[in-house]
C-alpha cells in the first residue's frame, strides 16, 4: 500500500461532470477515479473503463450449481441409496429440477456478491480513503492521480474552469485497511516513517 | 410549471423541485431523528405480541404439538395455513425488486426498499411454522441432506416437501444479498452524515467501506441486473413449489394443475396488499409523500385488481372442473365443503370470495385507486381473504376425505396456535419497526438516478427545446438539429 498526491475536483452536476471527464482525458492527466453518489450511466464509458465481466461469473457459478445439484442427487439416489418408489426409475430428472433450478440461482446469486465483494473490496470493518463526504450525498468528485511533473495549481485552476466547484489536492492512501470510521486514522504510517 | 407538449398519461416519479441533497435529506431523516412516540408504542406492542409468540412456541416445544387442535386428519390446520399465508406476502419484495426493474418500471425505486426488507421479514415468518410443526425440532437439521451415522439415509430429493426446502431457504438467501447489496450506498450516504461517533462507526461497519467509485458502480449495476434476472424466475418457482405441497398429493381440492398460477398470482396479490398496507402508514409518518406518490400507490393497486381476478378465475375454473370432472370425491370437496355456505367451513369459502374476488373490484374505478383510506382499507381485506383461501384449500380438503370413518370433528385453533400467529406477526413488526428506525425506508441512490429523467427537475432541462416549433420534432432530420442542453451522452 503507498500513499499518493491526489488532486480532487467535485462537481455539483452529471451535465458538467461528463464534459470534465472528457477535457481532463483529452488533456492527458490520469482519473484515478470519480466518486458518484448514485449510478451514472455512461461515466464508466466516459472514463475509458472496460466492462465488468462479472455477470460472466455468475453464468459460472451458476452452472457450477446446477452441475453440483445433478450430480449429487443422481449419485445419491441412483448409486449410494437408491429408493425404489413404486417401481419408478431411479434416474428420475423431472423430479430433480426444481431443487436443481433453486441451487443453480443459489450458486449464481451466492457466487456473484462474494466475487462482488472481493472486486470491489468490500467487507464489514473495512476503511478506505473519501476524498469527499458529500460524495455520497451531492457532489461527484473527480480525483486525478498526480506524478513529479503534475503542476498542481495549473491542475486545480483547470478542474475549476471545467466545472468544479471546489478543488483541493490530498495525499492519500489509495488501498483499503482495517479500521474504524469514528476514528481519524492515518494507514500505514508507521512504514512511511520508516522508510 | 408546465411545458407546451407535455405527457398527460405518465406522472411525475417523485414531486416537486428537489435537488440530491434534498432527496439525501429527506430520506435519511428519520434515521437521524429521536423516534416518535407512535413508533415506540408499535414497537412495544409488536414486542409483546412476539414474546406471546415465543411463549406459544415454548408451551409447543415442550409438551409437544398436542397443544393445538390439530387431529389425525386436520394435520395441517392453522401453522400451514399461515405458513403460506406469509410466503405469500413475501412474494412481493422481490416482484417489485426484480421483475419491475427487468421491465423498466420507474416507478419500483419509491417502493423497492421497504418492500423487499417487507420480504425478507415475512419469509423469515413464515419458515418459523414447517420447522415448529415438526414437532421434535431438535431433529429439524435432518431436513439437509448431509452425510450422516444413518446408512447415509439421505433426504427425498422427489419430495415436494424436500423442494419446499430448498425453495424458502434459497430465496431468503438471494432476497437478502439482493436487499443488502441495495443498501450498501445508502449506508454509506447514513455514514458520511453522522454526527454521533456510535453511528459514524456502526453505520462504517455496515457499508463495508463503499466509496462509490464508478467501477464499483458499474459491477455494483452488473450485479443488480443479473440477481433480478435470477430473482424473476425464483419468485415463480417459490410459489409453485408451495402449491407442489398440494398439487402432488391426492387429496381432492388439492390435486389439481392449476394450482402453480393460482398460487403465483395470490401471492402477488397479498404480496402488494401488504405493501400498500405498510407504504400507506410510512409515507404519512415519514413525510414521504413526494416519493411515495398516488401514481405508485394507483400503480399497485392496479396490480392488486388484476392479480386479484386472476385469482378469482382460477377460483371459478376450479368450481368448474369439480362439476365437469364428474369425480364425485372432488365434486363433493368443491360444491359441499366450499360452495356451501351452509356446509360446516362454507363461511370460510364464501369469506374469501367476498375478500379476494368481489371487493378488489372496486379498483377498476380510478377516484378509488387514489383513495389513501379506500386503499389502506382494502390492503388489510385482502391479506384477511387471502388468509381465508390458504385456510380453504387446507382444511375443507382435509377435515372430510375418502373415507367418512377418519371424518373429522369441527376444527378450531388453540390459544397455543392462535399464540404462534400473532408471535409472527410480532416478530414481522418488530423487524419493520426497526428497519424503519435504521435503515433508509426508500433506495437514496435510485431515487437519484431517477430525479433529473421525472417531474420538475426534468422539465427545468426543457426549457431551451420550448421554443422550438414543432415541426422539428415531427421532422427532425430534415436540416434542423435538437441539440440537448444537458451534456450527457
Amino acid at each position: 500500500m503507498a500513499k499518493k498526491k491526489f488532486v480532487v475536483g467535485c462537481f455539483d452536476d452529471e451535465a458538467t461532470l461528463f464534459p470534465a471527464v472528457k477535457k481532463v482525458r483529452t488533456a492527458g492527466y490520469k482519473i484515478h477515479d470519480v466518486y458518484t453518489p448514485f449510478a451514472v450511466h455512461g461515466l464508466d464509458h466516459e472514463m475509458g473503463l472496460r466492462e465488468t465481466s462479472l455477470h460472466t461469473a455468475g453464468f459460472i457459478y451458476g452452472i457450477t450449481g446446477t452441475t453440483t445439484a445433478l450430480s449429487f442427487i443422481s449419485w445419491i439416489l441412483t448409486y449410494d441409496w437408491p429408493l425404489n418408489i413404486g417401481g419408478k426409475p431411479h434416474f428420475a430428472l423431472p423430479a430433480w429440477i426444481p431443487i436443481i433450478f433453486e441451487l443453480t440461482v443459489l450458486f449464481a446469486a451466492v457466487g456473484m456478491v462474494l466475487t462482488f465483494c472481493y472486486l470491489c473490496q468490500l467487507s464489514p470493518f473495512i476503511k478506505k480513503h473519501h476524498f469527499h463526504a458529500r460524495a455520497t450525498d451531492d457532489l461527484f468528485v473527480m480525483v486525478i492521480e498526480t506524478t513529479d511533473k503534475t503542476n498542481v495549481e495549473d491542475l486545480k485552476a483547470f478542474l475549476s474552469n471545467a466545472g468544479a466547484v471546489e478543488t483541493d489536492v490530498q495525499i492519500a492512501e489509495e488501498g483499503w485497511w482495517l479500521g474504524r470510521y469514528d476514528k481519524d486514522q492515518v494507514p500505514f504510517q508507521n512504514k512511511i516513517v520508516a522508510a | 410549471m408546465h411545458l407546451k407538449y407535455e405527457s398527460q398519461l405518465r406522472e411525475p416519479l417523485v414531486y416537486g423541485t428537489k435537488t440530491y441533497h434534498d432527496v439525501t435529506e429527506d430520506i435519511v431523516r428519520p434515521i437521524e431523528a429521536k423516534p416518535s412516540k407512535l413508533w415506540y408504542i408499535g414497537f412495544y406492542i409488536a414486542v409483546a405480541l412476539l414474546l406471546f409468540g415465543i411463549y406459544s412456541i415454548y408451551r409447543d416445544v415442550t409438551y409437544g404439538i398436542g397443544q393445538w387442535n390439530l387431529n389425525k386428519t386436520i394435520g395441517w390446520g392453522w401453522d400451514i395455513t399461515n405458513f403460506v399465508w406469509w410466503v405469500g406476502i413475501g412474494h412481493a419484495g422481490t416482484l417489485i425488486s426484480a421483475i419491475l426493474l427487468l421491465f423498466r418500471q420507474g416507478w419500483r425505486t419509491g417502493v423497492n426498499r421497504a418492500a423487499e426488507a417487507m420480504t425478507i421479514f415475512a419469509v423469515m415468518c413464515a419458515g418459523q411454522f414447517p420447522i415448529w410443526h415438526m414437532g421434535r425440532v431438535w431433529m429439524a437439521f435432518f431436513v439437509l441432506p448431509y452425510a450422516n451415522t444413518r446408512g447415509p439415509l439421505w433426504v427425498n430429493f422427489n419430495s415436494p416437501l424436500l423442494w419446499d426446502v430448498f425453495a424458502i431457504s434459497t430465496y431468503f438467501t438471494v432476497s437478502l444479498l439482493f436487499w443488502y447489496s441495495g443498501l450498501l450506498p445508502d449506508l454509506a450516504t447514513v455514514r458520511d452524515r453522522a454526527k454521533t461517533k456510535l453511528r459514524k462507526h456502526l453505520y462504517g461497519v455496515a457499508s463495508f467501506g463503499w466509496t462509490g467509485s464508478t467501477k464499483h458502480w458499474q459491477r455494483h449495476e452488473s450485479l443488480s441486473l443479473v440477481l433480478a434476472g435470477l430473482s424473476t424466475p425464483l419468485v415463480l418457482s417459490v410459489h409453485t413449489i408451495v402449491s407442489f405441497d398440494f398439487a402432488t398429493s391426492v387429496v381432492p381440492g388439492w390435486h389439481t394443475t392449476i394450482f402453480p398460477p393460482y398460487f403465483v398470482a395470490g401471492a402477488i396479490f397479498s404480496g402488494f396488499a401488504m405493501v400498500q398496507s405498510l407504504m400507506v402508514i410510512i409515507r404519512k409518518v415519514f413525510g414521504m409523500e413526494d416519493y411515495i406518490t398516488m401514481g405508485h400507490i394507483e400503480a399497485m393497486n392496479k396490480v392488486i385488481v388484476l392479480t386479484g381476478s386472476i385469482v378469482g378465475v382460477a377460483y371459478l375454473t376450479e368450481l368448474f372442473m369439480g362439476w365437469y370432472s364428474q369425480n364425485k370425491y372432488e365434486g363433493y370437496t368443491f360444491w359441499y365443503s366450499r360452495a356451501n355456505l351452509f356446509s360446516p367451513y362454507g363461511w370460510s369459502y364464501w369469506g374469501m370470495m367476498a375478500c379476494n374476488v368481489l371487493s378488489p373490484q372496486i379498483f377498476w374505478f380510478r377516484k378509488m385507486r387514489r383513495n389513501l383510506f379506500v386503499t389502506f382499507f382494502m390492503s388489510v381485506i385482502v391479506n384477511i381473504g387471502m388468509w381465508f383461501e390458504r385456510f380453504v384449500i387446507i382444511v375443507t380438503s382435509l377435515y372430510r376425505d375418502y373415507l367418512p370413518s377418519a371424518w373429522s370433528v369441527y376444527y378450531s385453533p388453540s390459544i397455543w396456535e392462535i399464540g404462534f400467529y400473532l408471535g409472527t406477526f410480532g416478530l414481522f413488526f418488530t423487524c419493520f419497526f426497526l428497519f424503519a428506525k435504521y435503515f433508509p425506508v426508500i433506495a437514496i441512490a435510485e431515487i437519484k438516478y431517477v430525479l433529473k429523467t421525472t417531474g420538475e427537475s426534468y422539465k427545468g432541462k426543457m426549457g431551451h427545446l420550448e421554443h422550438v416549433p414543432a415541426e422539428v420534432f415531427a421532422h427532425s432530420g430534415h436540416g434542423h438539429t435538437i441539440v440537448e442542453n444537458d451534456g450527457a451522452n
